[in-house]
């Protein structure tokens, strides 16, 4: 996460740049909303991502405070479901998928030695898109009815029968679909036209094979669910019956559709976690990524094989079981390449020279949780186990280890990885490292004992629940608001290394190799590699 | 410019997959209708309950033994003949006659159970009092018709068949067609 305040002062202070031609002949906001720059609009993808981050964490910590003690306490049921389904879709689309793309915006150009994205107008549209997606969401809590209470997966009938809030949030998906299409197919041109000559495909830095492959993912899934939210509009408003039974339409047709989005949408997720891991683990193993052809194809791989195990989201609605043998084949199989990119890291590591700065302590921490996640998918994957777990908490524990100690733990070690090239200074190593640790610890007592609990028998998306479960959900809250808290801190080390970090060397991690860090300075210069490098 | 008429032409391809794949969420509509039609799932009607052969077994005959209880509830509950011989795919009828010998008004439900258990796989209710509640005014008679049919495929060794049903209170509703009887 750069910043506003360090470019300017970068100008000012090294006076020998023209400002204007910079910044594009705006200043101040205007600036900001104005840019085609693909360093400015990752900065404001990354902060925009944080904000949302802190508003789906407000309504995680209000469904904790409800879940702290059995009976109601706090909020009615209504507004408990509320809070469940706007704080999964602000994190799934405002906070992870902004982020990943902000990474995107900010080091694509830079790793494929490229001046800048393909389309930098389009880019700006991409971006700004997402504040009115954001307002829409958040704006549907203030309608009569309230915020559509139907869970992040939008599923029908209930969504057919919810108020003008849910007419918001369906907007708020077509906006935020066109914003991941429009950017998709930024950073696909970019990556197929505009690398430095000698950047073969194959020499890439991971990081923009997984953004490459992410993006075609992107481009097809996202098609499909702004075609099965277009469903729920017209049956909600034009007499059509795409998921109506009583006009001969279906409700799990809907489950289908939005799966076969929501599959893929997990690796969408995911995949950009992997690249960021797979830039940081050889720095700080100093050895090149082991397996390096082998990560490209494992990773094409999950992306196929994503599209054809969608209804292991859906083993319980009464299919036939050919089609629950097919899709447990083939969900287990995605195991395989999955394994492979684990092993890949782990033989990465192995006999390099490691140190254990912050950065390479998320990536570590992303190695061993999200290997844990993938277990539990795993198990998930196994029909008969399925039908017991199916809409219990061990599924909320499932993907809250892949999705936060996965995709999160690998949004932050990526922040403290390139936050010296982005801002020209160091963060402060000591804050970075407690903010790690109290992170993992309080993340462990958060999602760990929730398996416990999906064991035992307790649902998911309920506001209250039998005594017996109350030990671990007093946990569990304790844990949300440890963690809560924690980000906090991140929130002042980032500004602090902006506003008083020590000056970064051109190169702070030894290992590292991408263009970035061996062709560029530090802070990375408003416009780089307007002549491109020629790579060996 | 070619690296801009390139980037267009690459643009222009990815746009048109996405307006593709946006049909394709569509397609799936029929694609769905036409996977469970060949698969057979998506029958409102559970296909045990469909008659898989509606042949009348002239060879068999099958007595079927009529049973009435009531649980609980002050309703005299008898069936009007205490048993009938049917053919096997034969569609018959019977009919029970319950009174509320009460002064308040009382909603029963009926639940039917077979001797041999395993006959009620065979025994195929096409009408029955016992689909839906039965709310009865004080001192109310009324005759409750049961048509059904045996299924062909019956076990041979199964002679005769009892059905019994058993009428429970159904306690919200009589009270709330009674008043608060407290
Ligand atoms: C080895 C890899 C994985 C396997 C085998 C797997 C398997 C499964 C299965 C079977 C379910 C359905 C459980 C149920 O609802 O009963 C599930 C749910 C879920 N998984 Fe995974 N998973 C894997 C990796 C991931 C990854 C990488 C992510 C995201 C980064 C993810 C995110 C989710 C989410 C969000 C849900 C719950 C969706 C919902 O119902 O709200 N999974 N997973
Ligand atoms: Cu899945």
């Amino acid at each position: 996460m750069s910043s506003v305040v360090d470019s300017h002062d970068h100008d000012h202070a090294h006076g020998g740049h023209d400002h204007h031609d910079h910044h594009g002949g705006y200043s101040g906001v205007m600036r900001w909303i104005t840019t085609t720059n693909h360093k400015d609009i990752g900065t404001m993808y990354l902060w925009f991502s944080f904000m949302m981050f802190m508003v789906g964490g407000v309504m995680a910590l209000a469904i904790r405070l409800e879940l702290f003690s059995p009976g109601m306490q706090f909020f009615n049921p209504d507004q408990f479901n509320q809070f469940i389904t706007m704080h999964g879709l602000i994190m799934v689309f405002g906070a992870i998928m902004p982020a990943f793309v902000g990474f995107a915006n900010w080091q694509i150009p830079m790793m494929i030695g490229a001046p800048d994205m393909a389309f930098a107008r389009l880019n700006n549209w991409s971006f700004w898109l997402l504040p009115f997606a954001g307002t829409l969401l958040i704006l549907s809590f203030f309608t009569p009815g309230g915020a559509p209470g139907v869970g992040w997966t939008l599923y029908a009938p209930l969504t057919v029968q919810m108020g003008i809030g849910m007419d918001l949030t369906i907007f708020a998906v077509h906006i935020l679909g066109m914003s991941s299409i429009l950017g998709s197919i930024n950073i696909i041109t970019t990556i197929l036209n505009m690398r430095a000559p000698g950047m073969t495909l194959m020499k890439m830095p991971l990081f923009c094979w997984t953004w490459l492959i992410t993006a075609y993912l992107l481009v097809a899934a996202m098609p499909v669910l702004a075609g099965a939210v277009t469903m729920t509009l017209t049956d909600r408003h034009f007499g059509t019956t795409f998921f109506n039974a009583a006009g001969g339409g279906d409700p799990v047709l809907y489950q289908h559709i939005f799966w076969f989005f929501g599959h893929p949408e997990v690796y969408i997720i995911a995949l950009p976690a992997f690249g960021v891991i797979s830039q940081v683990i050889p720095a700080f193993s100093r050895k090149p990524l082991f397996g390096y052809a082998s990560m490209v194809y494992a990773t094409s791989a999950i992306a196929i094989l994503s599209f054809i195990v969608w209804a292991h989201h859906m083993y319980t609605v009464g299919m036939p079981v050919t089609g629950q043998l097919f899709f447990m084949y083939a969900t287990t199989l995605i195991a395989v390449p999955t394994g492979v990119k684990v092993f890949n890291w782990v033989a990465t590591m192995w006999k390099g020279s490691l140190t254990f700065e912050t950065p390479m302590l998320f990536a570590l921490g992303f190695l061993f949780l999200f290997t844990l996640g993938g277990f539990t998918g795993l198990v998930l994957s196994l029909v008969p186990v399925d039908i017991q777990l199916h809409d219990t908490y061990y599924v909320v524990a499932h993907f809250h280890y892949v999705m936060v100690a996965g995709a999160l733990f690998s949004a932050f070690a990526g922040v403290y990885f390139w936050l010296p090239k982005w801002t020209g200074k160091m963060y402060d190593e000591k804050l970075g490292q407690v903010h790690f640790w109290l992170t993992l610890i309080f993340f462990n007592m958060i999602f760990f004992v929730q398996h416990f609990l999906g064991m035992a028998g307790m649902p998911r998306r309920i506001p209250d629940y039998p005594l017996m479960f109350e030990t671990w959900n007093k946990i569990s809250s304790i844990g949300a608001f440890g963690f809560g808290l924690t980000q906090l801190l991140f929130l002042y080390i980032v500004l602090k290394c902006i506003r008083s970090g020590e000056p970064a060397p051109q190169k702070p991690w030894e290992g590292a190799d991408s263009l970035e860090w061996t062709h560029l300075p530090t802070p990375a210069p408003y416009h780089s590699f307007e002549t491109q490098p020629v790579v060996k | 410019m070619s690296l801009e008429r390139q980037n267009r032409r690459t643009f222009l391809r990815f746009a048109l997959i996405a307006a593709g794949m946006f049909g394709f969420g569509y397609a799936l509509v029929p694609f769905y209708y036409q996977i469970c039609a060949a698969w057979d799932v998506r029958n409102i009607e559970s296909r045990a309950e469909r008659p898989a052969n509606t042949q009348v077994d002239l060879g068999r005959t099958v007595t079927v033994e009529l049973d009435s209880n009531t649980h609980k509830l002050p309703w005299s509950f008898r069936p009007l003949v205490k048993h009938v011989a049917v053919h096997p795919g034969e569609v018959a009828t019977v009919e029970y006659e319950v009174t509320n010998t009460r002064g308040v008004p009382i909603t029963g439900q009926a639940i039917a159970s077979y001797g041999p258990q395993l006959a009620g796989e065979y025994f195929r209710k096409f009408e029955c009092f016992c689909f839906t509640q039965q709310t009865l005014q004080p001192g109310e008679t009324r005759r409750l018709p049961v048509v059904f049919v045996i299924d062909p495929k019956l076990p041979r060794d199964v002679n005769s068949i009892a059905l019994s049903y058993t009428f429970f209170e159904v306690e919200g509703r009589s009270a709330a067609a009674a008043g608060d009887r407290s």
